[in-house]
C-alpha cells in the first residue's frame, strides 16, 4: 500500500515537472539586435528564438509573459524570467496549449486569448501561475475563419474585457478579395466580426449573447490599449488591401501604397468606425466610401458620419501593438503619450514595403498634441522587403521600461532610458 | 538481361524526346520561354501584389511559391488551386499555415494565361519543374465543373 502512495507521488511529481518544465531555452543570448532609438535609449534582448511571440504583459515581478501563435513544445504561452538580474531571460515555464495572439496582466489575473476563446490564470502573491492548467475560461465562441483571426484584449477598471474579432474579409466582398466583386450592403459580417467586443472579467464561458458590440465598423484590429488618464479605449485599426490592384483608374501604384490611413481610433460604447463601407483616403484627407460601395475618391455620402479617427498613417503598415506610456522612467514628453507597433507592410507592393518601426504619438489628456515620430527603428535590417524581425507586442514594465515583441524570429527587447 | 533493359529504357526516352520534338512544349525550348514570358505578365498583375515580387510571399498571410511542394508537386492539384482559389488555411510549409484566402481565378484567366502563369513560377525564382500546358488546364477545368 506505502509502495503504491510512494509510486503515485513519484509519478504526480514526474509528470508536474513535465507541466512545469523550467527549461532554461533561451539562454544564453550570443549577441544583442540593436535598435535605432533617440539618445538616451538603449535596448537589451531579453531572449532570443522563442517562437512566434505576439502579444506581450510584463508582470511587476519583471516576468514577461508571451503568447505564442505556434505551440513551442506544445504550449501556448510563455514566463520568461531573469533570475541573475543581468537583464536576460534565463528561466523558461511554459504553459497552455492554445496559439494566439492577446495577452493583459490586471489585479491578480493573467489573461490571454486563443483565436476563438478567452482565459485567465491567477497569479499569486509569489508571482506564480496558480493553475496553469486549468484558467477559466470567460468567453467561447467566437468567430474564426483564419484571415484576421487573432483576439486581442484589453480591460478597463471596472471590470471588463475589451476583445477584437476582426472580419474574415478585406471589405466585405460579395466574393471575398476578387477584383470586380460588389461589397455586401449591409455587410452581414457585421453582426458577428468586424469591431470590439465588451464582456465581464469574472464570469465564465460567455458568447456573443452575454456580450455587448462596444464598437463596430473596425475591419480588424490588434493592438488596443484602455487610456487609464481618460478612461477610454484606443485602438488601431489595419486598413483594407488592393485598392491599386482592383482600381487603377483611381489610385495609381503610389496611391494605392498610402491608401487607406491606417487609422488610430479613440472610441465610445456604439461607436461606428466605417468598414467596410468608408475608408480614409490619405490624398484627399478625408473618409471616404469605398469603390466596393460605389466610390470614386470623392463621394462622401454615409461616411462624413462616422467616427473620426484621431491620427492617420500611411497604408498597409500594419499597427499590431498599442500602448499608453504611463511610466515615470522615460523623459516627460512621453508620459501618456501613445507606442505603436508597426508589424510592417505587404500590399505596397510594388512600391517598397514600409513599417517594421515603433512610433510614438505624444499625447495630452488622450488628444494628440504633436506630430508622430519613429521611436524605434531597425527592426527590417538591410532589405525592407524581407524584414528580419517584426514588431508585434508592446509592454511597459514595473520601472517603466519598454518591451518590445517579435513575431517573425521571436525576440523580446527591453527598451531603457538612462539620459 | 541488363543490358537489354537499358536499351529498352534508351528506346523509350529517344522515342518520347521524337514525339516531344512534334508538339510545341519542349522543355527548354522556344516554347517554354514564349510561355514563361507570357506567364511573367500574368505574375505581375494577378499574382505578385500578394506572393510579392520574390515569390516568397508574406508570413503566414500568403505563402512562399519557391521550393516547395505546392508549386514543383502534382500538377493537376496546383492547377485546380488556381483555377478554384483557396478558403486559407489549408496551405501548410514548415510547420505555418497561410491565412489569407486566395481568389478562384477560373472566370478571370485563360486556360493559356493560367499554363503560362504556372510555367513561369515552376521554372523561376530557383524553381525547375516541367511546363504545364493549355490543355492540362482544360482538362481540369473539364473536371471542376
Amino acid at each position: 500500500m506505502l509502495r503504491t502512495i510512494i509510486k503515485t507521488v513519484f509519478l504526480i511529481a514526474i509528470s508536474a515537472s513535465f507541466i512545469f518544465s523550467t527549461s532554461p531555452v533561451t539562454a544564453p543570448v550570443p549577441f544583442d539586435v540593436p535598435l535605432k532609438m533617440p539618445a538616451g535609449f538603449s535596448s537589451i534582448t531579453v531572449a532570443q528564438n522563442v517562437g512566434r511571440a505576439r502579444h506581450i504583459a510584463v508582470h511587476s515581478n519583471g516576468d514577461v509573459f508571451v503568447k505564442l501563435d505556434r505551440l513551442n513544445t506544445g504550449k501556448g504561452i510563455l514566463r520568461l524570467r531573469d533570475t541573475n538580474g543581468d537583464g536576460v531571460a534565463d528561466d523558461t515555464l511554459k504553459f497552455g496549449t492554445y496559439t494566439g495572439t492577446g495577452i493583459a496582466i490586471k489585479n491578480g489575473y493573467l489573461y490571454a486569448s486563443s483565436d476563438e476563446e478567452v482565459f485567465r490564470y491567477k497569479i499569486d502573491a509569489k508571482g506564480e501561475i496558480e493553475n496553469p492548467d486549468a484558467p477559466e475560461k470567460i468567453v467561447t465562441g467566437l468567430v474564426n475563419k483564419r484571415q484576421h483571426a487573432s483576439k486581442s484584449l484589453t480591460l478597463d477598471n471596472a471590470g471588463n474585457i475589451y476583445v477584437n474579432i476582426g472580419a474574415p474579409t478585406n471589405v466585405c466582398q460579395e466574393k471575398d478579395r476578387t477584383k470586380g466583386s460588389p461589397g455586401m450592403n449591409p455587410c452581414p459580417i457585421l453582426e458577428t466580426a468586424g469591431g470590439i467586443w465588451q464582456f465581464k472579467v469574472d464570469k465564465l464561458n460567455q458568447t456573443y449573447a452575454e456580450g455587448v458590440r462596444y464598437a463596430t465598423g473596425l475591419r480588424n484590429v490588434v493592438g488596443l490599449d484602455w487610456n487609464n488618464q481618460v478612461n477610454d479605449l484606443y485602438l488601431m485599426q489595419h486598413g483594407r488591401d488592393m485598392l491599386f490592384q482592383f482600381y487603377p483608374e483611381l489610385f495609381d501604384q503610389k496611391a494605392g501604397a498610402n491608401n487607406p490611413a491606417e487609422e488610430f481610433f479613440r472610441v465610445k460604447k456604439g461607436s461606428d468606425c466605417g468598414w467596410p463601407y468608408c475608408y480614409y483616403d490619405n490624398d484627399k484627407k478625408k473618409k471616404l466610401l469605398n469603390p466596393e460601395y460605389g466610390g470614386d475618391r470623392v463621394k462622401e455620402e454615409i461616411c462624413a458620419g462616422k467616427e473620426k479617427s484621431i491620427v492617420q498613417f500611411p497604408g498597409h503598415m500594419a499597427p499590431n501593438a498599442l500602448l499608453f506610456y504611463t511610466g515615470k522612467q522615460f523623459p516627460e514628453k512621453y508620459r501618456n503619450g501613445a507606442f505603436i507597433a508597426f508589424h510592417g507592410s505587404w500590399n505596397r507592393t510594388p512600391e517598397p514595403q514600409a513599417g517594421y518601426f515603433v512610433v510614438f504619438v505624444p499625447m495630452k489628456n488622450g488628444v494628440p498634441n504633436g506630430e508622430w515620430e519613429v521611436f524605434a527603428d531597425g527592426f527590417a535590417g538591410e532589405n525592407i522587403n524581407r524584414a528580419q524581425y517584426r514588431p508585434c507586442g508592446l509592454a511597459q514594465g514595473a520601472d517603466g521600461s519598454l518591451y518590445v515583441s517579435d513575431d517573425n524570429k521571436g525576440t523580446i527587447w527591453k527598451i531603457t532610458y538612462k539620459g | 538481361m541488363c543490358g537489354m533493359k537499358n536499351a529498352i529504357i534508351v528506346s523509350l526516352i529517344a522515342l518520347g524526346f521524337a514525339g516531344f520534338s512534334f508538339t510545341k512544349e519542349q522543355p527548354g525550348g522556344t516554347a517554354l520561354k514564349a510561355s514563361m514570358a507570357r506567364g511573367k505578365k500574368v505574375y505581375e498583375e494577378v499574382c505578385m501584389a500578394c506572393h510579392q515580387p520574390d515569390a516568397l510571399g508574406v508570413p503566414r498571410m500568403n505563402p512562399p511559391l519557391v521550393k516547395t511542394k505546392w508549386i514543383l508537386g502534382d500538377k493537376k492539384q496546383l492547377i485546380t488551386i488556381v483555377l478554384k482559389g483557396l478558403k486559407g488555411g489549408e496551405i501548410e510549409i514548415d510547420g505555418d499555415r497561410y491565412d489569407n484566402p486566395m481568389p478562384p481565378q477560373e472566370d478571370n484567366l485563360t486556360d493559356t494565361q493560367i499554363a503560362d502563369v504556372l510555367t513561369y513560377v515552376r521554372n523561376s525564382f530557383g524553381n525547375k519543374a516541367s511546363m504545364v500546358t493549355t490543355a492540362e488546364v482544360k482538362a481540369r477545368r473539364k473536371v471542376g465543373k
